[in-house]
């Protein structure tokens, strides 16, 4: 494929899409180091003509079936309990506002 | 040589018919652990001394004495280990205590194991050296250098140890070979999906792959039958029908590719210790052309990949670091956490796994190196015709000194697991077992087996271990 073009700009979208916030100090050291990986590593893989099918796991492994069936679960109580005090209520976990 | 006496298989003969044994064992780990503490060797990430008591008066009643009865085992921070703190290495897990056991756990226990404590690891396993965490391990033969990672911990502490211990690490794309090699120990990493990953807090579920480290190969290996087998609720687990026979050893080869990418000194080490081997088996040389240019590439792409997507859910709700959601809206919180508990690895992992899968470039990196992959695991079979176990340097050179790690830039850090990844990207087992030492530090001999031919592995290594 043509050589992409790795900018601050391409890196802050990137970043801004996984959810993290770069400082510009950040942005400053990791474009270089990422520009790196991309271009001198990653991007040797467009001189392998590769047809074979993808191998998603490095073993086959088929899909396997289980039973529907209700077991024993873990209590609400329990499922509650690594959240903060903050973050639960009447037994439900709260989190922050959607719309 | 390794003494009988010397092995866990031995103490726990004795421990079934003498319970002070394990009493005393256990007292000798704890006061070790307390010095390492101390010395801020930082094998060990938490220790709970509570627990551990009830364990041993519970194991003291116990009818059923098992494989590793009284046996302390350590256990990668990775590993869920119920009511313990788990936070494979990260900020951002502060606090997590599963309210469950890994599977990897349950077996252990049923063996009459000790769970004594976590140890110290590189967040999520992203490294090479231990190095990205707060409590970064020190190598036991030179405080100054690497424990390797990203198990360090785990290889570290069995090192140090002078009493019966065994640990359970995690190998991703070499994280149970590197340390093992720069710490002296014996790593074993299985086949993908022999060992169950319930439990395990994932960094990329194609290429994890739970395994052990010991002081010899008789403990690495006994702990990894016991923690081996089928599992329903890891959906990628191996079921019981596979074969694995044990099968005698004839032809070996060294893989040429990796070996010459290797520093002279470690290479004179493990080129003496192949003369020795010859009296053994037919030795010869291999060359996987592609796997030496493309493993790296190829890994990196998956392994971010599947990283970014797997951290994706550490969001500080739930579980973990949480803050104020008070007038926030969810992007922001969720950001906010994010950018603050995630290392800057962490980050830069992030960052190009979702790059290499956003739209316009996941077929050229994300698909493509998943189908480079298949051309990767097709060379190692072809090899596999020919010859049974195929040897490289477990690491290109000895445990580096902190101060030059530093000054590695990212890609150079990632080259450093040119002969490890390659068998890691294949989910193939692989063991690395000590071949003798330059200036007081350990080097790793490697030898990788067809899947499922663990066994193989373990009679190679007593070899190359006598």
């Amino acid at each position: 494929m043509a050589q992409v073009e790795v900018t601050k700009e391409l890196i802050a979208r990137v970043a801004k899409n996984a959810r993290l916030n770069l400082t510009d100090a950040e942005l400053e050291k990791f474009v270089p180091q990422i520009k790196e990986i991309i271009l001198d590593s990653f991007s040797k893989l467009d001189e392998v003509d590769a047809k074979e099918e993808p191998s998603f796991q490095p073993v086959a492994i088929s899909n396997r079936m289980r039973k529907d069936e209700v077991k024993k679960s873990i209590s609400q109580d329990e499922a509650l309990k690594n959240a903060s005090t903050k973050l639960r209520e009447n037994g439900y976990f709260k989190g922050p506002k959607v719309l | 040589m390794v003494k009988r006496e010397e092995t866990i298989a031995f103490f726990v003969e004795q421990a079934k018919e003498d319970f002070s044994l394990v009493e005393k064992n256990l007292a000798g780990v704890i006061t070790e652990i307390k010095n390492s503490n101390a010395k801020k060797l930082n094998y060990i990430e938490e220790f709970d001394a509570a627990d551990v008591l009830r364990q041993v008066a519970e194991l003291k009643k116990a009818k059923y004495k098992g494989k590793l009865f009284g046996v302390p085992v350590t256990v990668k921070d990775a590993i869920c280990v119920k009511g313990v703190e788990s936070k494979a290495g990260s900020k951002i897990l502060r606090g997590y205590k599963p309210l469950f056991d890994a599977n990897v756990i349950e077996r252990a226990r049923a063996e009459g194991a000790i769970i004594l404590a976590k140890t110290t690891q590189d967040e999520f396993g992203f490294g090479t050296f231990a190095t990205h965490t707060e409590k970064v391990p020190k190598n036991p033969f030179n405080n100054e250098r690497s424990c390797g990672g990203s198990s360090g911990g785990a290889a570290g502490f069995t090192a140090f140890t002078k009493n019966f211990h065994v640990a359970i690490g995690e190998s991703t794309g070499g994280s149970i070979a590197c340390p093992a090699s720069f710490c002296a120990g014996v790593g074993i990493t299985p086949t993908y999906g022999l060992v169950s990953r319930y439990g395990l807090i994932d960094y990329a579920n194609s290429l994890d792959k739970i395994g052990t480290i010991g002081k010899n190969v008789e403990d690495a290996a006994l702990l990894l039958e016991v923690i081996a087998g089928y599992d329903a609720r890891d959906s990628t687990s191996l079921d019981n029908g596979f074969k694995r026979d044990e099968a005698p050893i004839k032809r070996i080869a060294l893989i040429k590719d990796f070996f010459e990418g290797c520093d002279s000194e470690v290479k004179k080490v493990v080129q003496d210790k192949i003369k020795e081997l010859k009296k053994f088996y037919e030795v010869e040389e291999v060359s996987l052309p592609l796997n030496v240019k493309y493993a790296l590439a190829a890994y990196y792409i998956i392994a971010t990949c599947e990283a970014s997507t797997n951290l994706a859910k550490l969001s500080g709700l739930r579980y973990g670091v949480q803050g104020n959601v008070e007038g926030k809206h969810f992007d922001d919180y969720f950001s906010e956490i994010r950018s603050k508990e995630f290392s800057d690895e962490a980050k830069r992992r992030i960052i190009l796994g979702t790059f290499a899968r956003m739209s316009g470039f996941r077929d050229a990196y994300y698909l493509k190196a998943m189908r480079v992959r298949t051309k990767l695991i097709n060379e190692f079979n072809n090899a596999f015709k020919r010859y049974d176990l195929l040897l490289n340097p477990t690491m290109p050179t000895v445990a580096p000194k902190f101060s030059d790690i530093e000054k590695l830039t990212p890609l150079q850090n990632f080259a450093m697991d040119l002969c490890t990844v390659p068998a890691n990207l294949a989910g193939l087992p692989h063991i690395s077992v000590n071949a003798g030492f330059v200036n007081g530090l350990p080097v790793g001999i490697m030898a990788i087996a067809a899947h499922l031919q663990e066994k193989r592995l373990y009679s190679f290594a007593k070899v190359v271990e006598a």
